[in-house]
């Protein structure tokens, strides 16, 4: 699948491991939840870099103190209804202080990318054929934001203060 | 009331924008209807059975004249000529055209409005008292708090995409106008001991498949934690809320599920965390810069008796009988607050035509009227009315065929649009409305009756409320027949209760028979002056259970 | 009879011989369920092609030319709302 990292394509270097794959011992991987607490000492050991895919009802506190040897989180949106994974991305950010990689997998819609963006989520998997511009016109199309997040944007309430007082 | 900046109308503008291309990608078929559908949602677009459905957002029912005007207009170019006025106090157009509607979205914005999540699975339109700023009984003008909460609540990244609707109201007074207990999270305005203004906010209400009255999860928030604790619920809701069956996705299944010892647990951990963070802390300047717009009209010093007012009172009986049932006290002396009954007789409840919505607009003109307010029980209220200008004012409203006078009567009936018009309905809902209408046309029993309502809904979604009338009713399919379940003694006030079902449904010709039937019961055997409700909840339901089925 | 909503406009319509069709009495009635299941198929391809959405089959009652769905809600579709007479279909003058 093609992945956008910081608004650009990039070449995934993460292997998904299904759960019966091999563990790589020379490459980064990313592999589910459920593996990795059955498997942890193994995908802790060695140097690769690793991460977890998990899905929309497991929350990223299920991690533990295992976050920080994480470089990559992966959420799911196992159809786009799903909007767990906007929480759990803030929650990886805030509560968590995770500040790796926090991937969006699964199916979303162009029309989520600018909430996952201030969500926390920093890289996209993204459908064979979709474009560069497309992902850049998401971020764009609305100017203003009421809301304080993660993604540190202005917010209407302060831009509203720096105006010169009339 | 609010105005937009440069920075509120510059994102309604984005979001025409973004809704064109929206639409133009589905014409295509860049997006398929499954992914186009939760766009359309949370712009406020059904397709219906005759055609799309726009809902217009009327953020906590407020509405200016240019406004009323350019929703005429609209109805005239793009509709059939009129409106209906719902539950939310939002405004409805039955007969959209999904090509035609980023134009219409464009239009509402020159008068600043737009139909942003009027639907879908985010947080909906805020509903507040609709005699705000105007009651007597008022302990804040809960439109502040209101337009704030609307802010932080439009195109929220983290809560676009929740398990169902969230719908949320603000009271600002002791009386409960807006139905709290029966939303999903509700914010009333209280003072503690000491005198303080704070918050205490419910969550875990709603109607639909499964009512609930919602419960406290907050009782006193102070005023510069109220976001950070709003959004504590949302995301304790976002997270936990099921997303396994439509059914059960609200979070009054979660609120109840959990209990309240563990709901409150948790937004707790999740408040403390927000409020530690301050990202959510809501200064007294910026509560105080909102405040502003809300401001009252000045009010002139006036007796609070009126002789214009008196004399029409003798002379004209219409005139008395409107006085009677449609001004509610205002708290400024010489001043009242008139509700526009937008239920006359054989019409549908809650429409209105772009010839009374221009009407109004020039009445308010006249009147010196700044703002109409749009009421949950889908009626219009003008909020501050001086007792002089009653008179002249009612000869208005009936040229316009907006005089009738039975605000809080029997015939002042809650009704959607049913099956006449959505999807989604089991049953028609308006002829019924009509039928009992009907059955209660005279004005002096309704006057013998007193404070009754009646709501009504044609499926399970309970639009039309009915699990909070003191009589409501149901419609549903049985075998490809209407018919409709009758239920008693429900209340969306400060005394809010769910009906209580009474048997089997009847059929579209027998259910306005068994709702007299069952008034009947009422007006034997009531004492004191009880209200329909009491004399129910005195009772119980065997007496009029019986009486219901007697044509049997 | 085959239902569909149209897309651009949400106009009810039924599929006819030779398409879609804005009132019902124009529309195709399918005595055999093959010829149904064929009209849904095509009624398929005409989603894809982002025409019309959610198409379905119904019953309809056929008295001396006359088609009555049996379904309420597909009357309703097919006439317009019951309490406004000078709206929908049924105020159209043919």
């Amino acid at each position: 699948m093609p992945l956008i990292k910081n608004g650009v394509f990039v070449d995934d270097p993460y292997a998904k491991l299904g759960d019966a794959d091999p563990l790589p011992t020379d490459r980064p991987f990313v592999l589910s939840l459920a593996r990795f607490r059955k498997e942890r000492d193994q995908v802790l050991a060695g140097n690769s870099a690793r991460g977890i895919q998990l899905k929309s009802d497991e929350s990223p506190e299920a991690l533990g103190h295992d976050l920080p040897r994480l470089s990559v989180v992966a959420l799911e949106f196992p159809k786009f209804r799903d909007g767990r994974a906007f929480s759990w991305a803030r929650m990886l950010r805030t509560r968590l202080g995770f500040a790796g990689e926090i991937r969006a997998t699964g199916h979303f819609l162009y029309d989520q990318i600018n909430f996952m963006h201030r969500t926390g989520f920093d890289a996209f998997e993204v459908p064979d054929g979709f474009r560069l511009e497309e992902f850049a016109r998401a971020l764009g199309e609305i100017t203003n934001v009421y809301q304080p997040s993660v993604d540190g944007r202005t917010t209407v309430r302060a831009l509203r203060s720096a105006l010169p007082r009339s | 009331m609010y105005r937009y900046d440069e920075f509120d109308a510059r994102l309604v503008r984005d979001r025409v924008e973004q809704f064109r291309y929206q639409v133009n990608r589905r014409l295509k078929g860049e997006l398929s209807e499954d992914e186009f559908k939760p766009l359309r949602l949370m712009n406020g677009l059904y397709l219906q059975i005759h055609a799309y459905m726009l809902r217009i957002a009327i953020p906590y029912g407020t509405l200016a004249a240019r406004q009323l005007r350019k929703l005429a207009h609209l109805a005239r170019t793009y509709d059939k000529g009129y409106g209906h006025f719902t539950t939310r106090q939002n405004l409805q157009f039955h007969w959209a055209k999904l090509v035609q509607v980023p134009d219409m979205l464009a239009e509402l914005a020159e008068v600043e409005m737009h139909c942003l999540q009027t639907s879908g699975n985010c947080i909906r339109n805020i509903s507040a008292d609709q005699f705000a700023g105007a009651a007597a009984d008022e302990i804040e003008d809960p439109r502040p708090l209101a337009e704030i909460i609307r802010q932080w609540s439009t195109l929220h990244p983290e809560f676009s995409f929740l398990p169902r609707k969230f719908k949320i109201a603000v009271s600002g007074s002791e009386h409960d106008r807006t139905a709290l207990k029966f939303h999903d999270m509700a914010v009333q305005i209280v003072r503690n001991e000491a005198g303080e203004i704070g918050y205490r906010v419910y969550a875990g209400g709603g109607m639909g498949r499964t009512p609930y009255v919602g419960y406290a999860v907050g009782d006193f928030i102070a005023r510069n934690d109220i976001l950070a604790f709003l959004e504590a619920v949302l995301r304790v809701y976002n997270m936990h809320g099921r997303r396994d069956n439509l059914w059960k996705a609200r979070i009054k299944i979660l609120a109840h599920a959990l209990g309240p010892e563990e709901m409150r647990r948790q937004v707790e951990r999740e408040f403390e965390e927000i409020r530690a963070s301050g990202t959510l802390a809501l200064p007294a300047e910026e509560l105080a810069r909102i405040e502003k717009y809300f401001a009252p009209p000045a009010f002139e010093t006036l007796p609070d008796d009126d002789p214009a007012f008196a004399a029409a009172e003798k002379s004209d009986p219409d005139f008395a009988n409107w006085a009677r049932t449609n001004l509610t006290r205002h708290r400024i002396a010489g001043y009242a607050i008139a509700t526009i009954s937008l239920k006359p007789p054989g019409g549908v409840p809650g429409d209105i035509s772009h010839e009374q919505l221009d009407g109004l607009a020039d009445l308010m003109d006249t009147f010196g009227q700044t703002e109409i307010r749009v009421s949950h029980e889908q009626n219009l209220v003008l909020p501050h009315l001086r007792k002089k200008d009653l008179p002249a004012v009612f000869a208005r409203l009936k040229a316009l065929g907006l005089a009738t006078a039975n605000a809080g009567l029997a015939t002042d009936i809650i009704c959607c649009p049913g099956l006449d018009y959505c999807d989604l309905a089991n049953a028609r809902s308006i002829p019924v409305a009509q039928h009992i209408a009907e059955r209660f046309a005279d004005l002096e029993k309704q006057h013998a009756i007193g404070e009754l309502k009646i709501k009504i809904s044609g499926c399970i979604n309970a639009c039309g409320h009915h699990h909070a009338g003191h009589i409501g009713v149901l419609g549903v399919d049985k075998k490809g027949v209407e018919y409709y379940q009758l239920q008693l003694g429900g209340s969306g006030a400060e005394d809010a209760s769910i009906g209580d079902i009474l048997g089997p449904a009847f059929g579209e010709h027998e259910i306005a028979g068994a709702v007299e039937r069952v008034v009947d019961v009422y007006l034997a055997r009531r004492v004191n002056g009880e209200r329909f409700l009491d004399t129910y909840r005195r009772l119980g339901m065997a007496p009029f259970k019986e009486a219901a089925y007697a044509a049997h | 009879m085959l239902t569909a909503s149209r897309l651009r406009d949400g106009e009810a319509v039924w599929l006819g011989k030779s398409g879609w069709v804005e009132v019902i009495a124009n529309g195709e009635i399918f005595a055999e369920p093959s010829s149904a299941e064929a009209a849904l198929r095509r009624a398929e391809a005409d989603v894809q092609a982002n025409l019309v959405v959610n198409p379905y089959l119904f019953e309809v009652r056929v008295n001396e030319g006359r088609i009555t769905p049996i379904k309420e809600k597909e009357l309703i579709r097919s006439s317009g709302p019951s309490i406004h007479a000078n709206l929908g279909k049924q105020a159209r003058h043919v």
